[in-house]
């Protein structure tokens, strides 16, 4: 296998993109591995003493290559491969080179917890960052802080504003769902009606939908006429449109995974021209075609997208300049194979990511492991990222005690096949009270 | 929706479940009573049986009927192919031998899960049917698709069970199954016949998949819930018994559809999962089993 | 059937232990972080080999068994504030009740239909988990705080994260189970096990009770799942639905015919060597599933009877 180049803009069929920083790796495991015990006796975590000015800051790169998350994990790699290549271009993180080690996960929490371990204690990296599917946050961070490794998931779950998980896991780079569900109530309640039925995956996810999204229209003069939450495995859901009301106005859905497509096609089957208004949230079709056959059905429904997939619902500069450098259209697709759609509202998570922990390591100057404390204690007291080739999603709102930065979402109508804006939430749209305050507990 | 409208629906979409798992857990259903091996990868068959077909699909451009004749064709062929090929370098240098099957099996899921992943992708993909005319009852729309899948399947499970019954490869195969030795002391080539199940039942696991995969999607991963599926079913219908195994995949598939109209859906499927394990407590050798298990 | 071996069953695993004990003084960091998972884990495929070797259960629901232990520790600890060995005896507690309680139904079916009574028993632990995500949190889980993770004797506290104390931990319970393990084989008991797993009805014949035989197999094998569970949950303060899920009905099937059925070590050979295929594979590869399965069909040609069986059988064959 020949080392490939680090050119994220071809699309790779063949999963193999990291070639080169494996064998790095797989040279310093080997190393490891050869049991020099005196040498590599140290136990627990050491900080990696920096010699030299251009000594890079080695940044652990968690990812779903493979299991059910594959297809969000190889954009999230190819926005974070283009965030680290601009940023080494325009001089680095204070000089300083990022180096990116990456490691699959498998979207398992058991292997999401390995994997932490080998960031911190195998390949000695300063950060990790990149997580996405809830339950591998949740099982990987406890082992994050237990070695005292500051942990920036892309993930969009509530886990971390909840305050359930510890001082050194943070979200800067993306909105949580309890923002994104509140801030889409009032639109619904005004625009589409205020009975509405929820269909849902049986998941925490779908969870988190279904509590924060019947509080937030409730408190709005909304009525949920049923609650339909969708056990994992199911692949056929015909029989479960059978048990909406008559009476609802609007289905509010938001079905992940593979069967998708089927779930849209049984549900033209089931409501032909009779139905109710749809709203979907756009994860239900990150990496999918809205032109694919059998998601005709979709033509004039709604969509919340966290970030436009196409490009004319967010017309600046900065999301151009960013559009053009992960390699993505203006339809939302792959620069070098149109039919290869993008995971647009989730991936720039990634990107703001790399430039949040930029921002934390020059305004704290940080330079090893011993500094940890004053970056996490500096990010905290961070209030705002402002939109531009940094946040080309737009500004954020950083709420240092949960760790967790707010923005504004986007809703689409889909309209001939494509997406199209049709309102954007502010920031207060979302904002709600913290529940919790890490700044409180022990580094 | 009115109850028994609900109860109808539930009951046509159990049909077709029923129908594509009968075509799935049959193709199981001869490896383990012939060979008595379990392939642990029987559902990467039927996952690469609905990746073929896209790909035809893909190829052949905007005709569905084309590519779904075509597919139905080269899918089963390319997987009973592959079969052949598991059956020739690794079954046979380990004898058959029914544990080492399993972790070799599950290394051939890995393998294949992984090159999929490799060449066709992480995503989801959806193929149109061939053909495309919506049923109109009172109450609700349904695809006409759907009905065409269980008059295939049908045709599928009688063309197996008149080979099985009326040709030679058929007798070969009974033969084999009920006695091994005596087979062989017969002068009936064991090996090969091996070889012809083992690519049977991959084959007709992937013919599953090509029917599946305009009423569902293909993706990498599907493959999990068809392998559980027909094995329970071949179970629960008894081993080495084809009226068997028929019988449990409609009992399954359309029980499953019936319970989620009473119950919410987690609590249905628990309850569907606990009534058919609850056959086989009562009756351990399945419903028509005839060898002791 | 002479051997040197045969004198002392004691030898090897003693050898075994001592050299575990000594490992986490030369070990790099990384590879002593190891070694305390995969440990946790042998002690789930001993406990599995303990039904599926020495009684010939085949069962493909083991993970609710793990995830008894997993939940009863780490909800006890969560919600009850258990203390950590409370929490720990609990979760191997809620193993066997489970084991107990879906043995006298499962156990009427023998050979497939209990494969298959067991696979389905285990989805109904995996879905009743989801439907109770009120408490349980579903598939995404919970953690558990590091305050409650502590053993407190007296005046002394010691964290569980502390590596050491883990890794001794986990060799511990490891080794509890090991020697259990050995020493059934040996007893009565597990001679019984064998002969039944061999030819049930004559065992019968003999005036054996083998639904009781085979019930303590599988009640003892729960029990040590769930302390499995329980470790892994206190340990690494993580639960989650993942656990119960089919993937960890198949992962100790696998470890135990890697290592080899109805060995003592072959448990843990074939945990450890699952573990290092996989951290290998990824090393060198992402597409490091491949590597895995291919790996894993040659070693079936080499290692018919996995690993530690083969070995065995060579060894015994040089001997006589």
């Amino acid at each position: 296998m020949t080392g490939k180049s680090d050119d994220h803009r071809k699309v790779r069929k063949v999963g193999d993109s990291a070639f080169g920083v494996s064998r790095r790796a797989a040279i310093k495991g080997a190393g490891a591995l050869a049991g020099v015990a005196a040498a590599a006796s140290l136990t627990g975590f050491t900080a990696r003493a920096h010699s030299g000015s251009d000594a890079p800051i080695r940044i652990g790169f968690q990812v779903h290559r493979t299991g059910i998350g594959a297809a969000y994990g190889r954009w999230y790699e190819r926005t974070s491969r283009a965030a680290v290549d601009y940023i080494n271009e325009t001089g680095g993180i204070g000089g300083h080179p990022i180096e990116l080690v990456i490691e699959d996960d498998g979207t398992d929490p058991k292997r999401g917890a390995e994997v932490v371990e080998k960031f911190a204690i195998q390949h000695k990296v300063d950060f990790v960052f990149g997580t996405l599917f809830s339950h591998v946050v949740i099982g990987s961070a406890p082992r994050a802080g237990e070695l005292k490794m500051p942990y920036f998931v892309v993930s969009e779950g509530h886990h971390v504003a909840s305050g359930k998980l510890n001082r050194y896991v943070f979200q800067p780079g993306i909105t949580d769902v309890r923002q994104q569900v509140i801030s889409m109530a009032p639109w619904i309640t005004s625009n589409l009606g205020k009975k509405i039925a929820m269909i849902f995956p049986d998941f925490a996810f779908g969870h988190d939908h279904r509590d924060f999204f019947s509080a937030a229209a409730g408190s709005l003069g909304g009525e949920i006429t049923t609650l339909l939450p969708i056990p994992p495995t199911e692949s056929s859901f015909t029989k479960y449109f059978a048990k909406i009301p008559s009476s609802t106005e609007v289905i509010y859905h938001v079905m992940v995974g593979p069967a998708v497509l089927t779930f849209v096609k049984e549900m033209g089957e089931f409501f032909g021209n009779n139905r109710p208004e749809l709203f979907g949230f756009i994860d239900s079709l990150e990496a999918v075609d809205i032109a694919s056959p059998g998601l005709d059905y979709l033509e004039g429904s709604y969509f919340w997208e966290a970030m436009p997939r196409y490009a004319d619902g967010l017309p600046t500069a900065a999301a151009a300049f960013y559009r053009d450098k992960v390699g993505v259209d203006a339809n939302g697709a792959s620069m070098s194979d149109s039919k290869d759609v993008a995971t647009f509202s989730h991936m720039f998570g990634c990107w703001e990511t790399l430039y949040v922990i930029k921002a934390a390591v020059e305004q704290s100057g940080y330079r090893s492991g011993k500094d940890k404390v004053a970056l996490i204690e500096t990010l905290e007291n961070m209030k705002w990222f402002n939109e531009g080739i940094a946040h080309p999603q737009g500004g954020k709102q950083f709420v240092g005690q949960i760790h967790q930065s707010f923005g504004r979402q986007f809703i689409s109508k889909v309209e001939n096949k494509r997406l199209k804006v049709v309102h954007t939430t502010t920031i207060e749209d979302g904002l709600y009270e913290p529940e919790a305050d890490y700044t409180k507990q022990a580094l | 929706m009115s109850f028994g409208a609900q109860l109808f629906l539930a009951v046509l979409e159990g049909t077709v479940t029923a129908s594509v798992l009968a075509v799935t857990a049959l193709g199981l259903s001869l490896v383990f009573g012939v060979m008595r091996v379990v392939n642990v990868a029987h559902g990467e068959f039927f996952m690469l049986g609905a990746v073929i077909a896209w790909s035809v699909a893909f190829t052949v451009g905007d005709m569905p009927l084309v590519s779904f004749l075509i597919a139905l064709i080269v899918g089963p062929l390319v997987v009973g192919g592959i079969a052949v090929a598991v059956d020739w370098l690794i079954l046979k240098r380990i004898d058959y031998n029914p544990e080492g099957t399993i972790v070799a099996t599950i290394g051939l899921l890995y393998i294949i899960q992984q090159a999929t992943l490799i060449l066709y992708g992480p995503e989801a993909r959806a193929v149109e049917p061939p053909f495309y005319f919506l049923i109109q009852f009172p109450w609700f729309g349904y695809s006409g698709y759907k009905l065409i899948v269980v008059g295939i399947s049908l045709m599928l499970l009688l063309g197996t069970w008149y080979g099985l019954t009326r040709t030679r490869l058929g007798l070969y195969m009974r033969a084999t199954q009920y006695d091994r030795e005596i087979a062989q002391a017969f002068g009936i080539p064991v090996r090969r016949v091996y070889a012809a199940v083992f690519a049977l039942g991959g084959g007709l696991a992937a013919i599953a998949g090509v029917l599946v995969v305009p009423i569902q999607q293909a993706h990498y991963l599907m493959g999990h819930n068809p392998l559980l599926m027909s094995f329970i079913v071949v179970i629960v219908g008894g081993l080495g018994s084809l009226r068997g195994t028929l019988l449990a995949a409609f009992v399954i598939g359309i029980s499953d559809g019936v319970i989620s109209v009473f119950f919410t859906p987690t609590l249905a499927k628990i309850v569907a999962t606990l009534l058919v394990s609850l056959v086989l407590v009562v009756r351990p050798a399945g419903l028509f089993g005839e060898t002791e298990p | 059937m002479t051997g040197r071996k045969q004198d002392n069953p004691w030898r090897t695993p003693m050898i075994v232990l001592v050299l575990l004990l000594a490992a986490q003084f030369v070990l790099p960091a990384y590879h002593h972080g190891n070694l305390t998972r995969i440990m946790v884990f042998a002690v789930f495929a001993i406990g599995y080999n303990l039904a599926f070797g020495y009684a010939g259960l085949l069962s493909l629901g083991h993970a609710m068994f793990f995830a008894a232990g997993l939940y009863g520790a780490g909800m006890s600890a969560h919600f009850l504030g258990f203390s950590m060995p409370l929490a720990f005896l609990f979760g191997g507690l809620c193993g066997l009740v489970l084991a107990l309680a879906v043995g006298l139904v499962a156990l009427r079916t023998r050979g497939v239909s209990f494969m298959i009574v067991t696979l389905m028993f285990s989805q109904v632990g995996f879905l009743t988990i989801l439907y109770f995500n009120e408490f349980t949190r579903g598939d995404e889980g919970f953690v558990l705080a590091q305050e409650i993770r502590q053993l407190r004797f007296g005046e002394t506290v010691l964290s569980l994260t502390d590596p050491t104390l883990r890794y001794n931990l986990a060799l511990g319970l490891f080794a509890a189970s090991y020697l259990l393990g050995v020493a059934l084989l040996r007893s009565p008991i597990g001679r019984v096990l064998v002969a039944l797993r061999e030819n049930e009805s004559r065992v019968q014949m003999l005036g054996y009770n083998t639904f009781g035989y085979r019930l303590l197999a599988l009640s003892i094998s729960g029990a040590l799942s769930g302390l499995s569970g329980a470790a892994y949950a206190l340990l690494f303060a993580y639960v989650g639905a993942t656990f119960a899920a089919t993937q960890y009905s198949i992962y100790p099937l696998l470890w135990v015919l890697l290592g080899g059925v109805g060995t003592a070590l072959g448990p843990l050979i074939g945990t450890g060597l699952m573990f290092y295929l996989v951290d290998f594979a990824s090393e060198i590869t992402s597409s490091y599933l491949i590597v895995v399965g291919v790996v894993l069909v040659l070693l079936v040609i080499v290692f018919p009877k996995g690993v530690i069986g083969t070995l065995q059988e060579k060894w015994r064959g040089l001997r006589s």
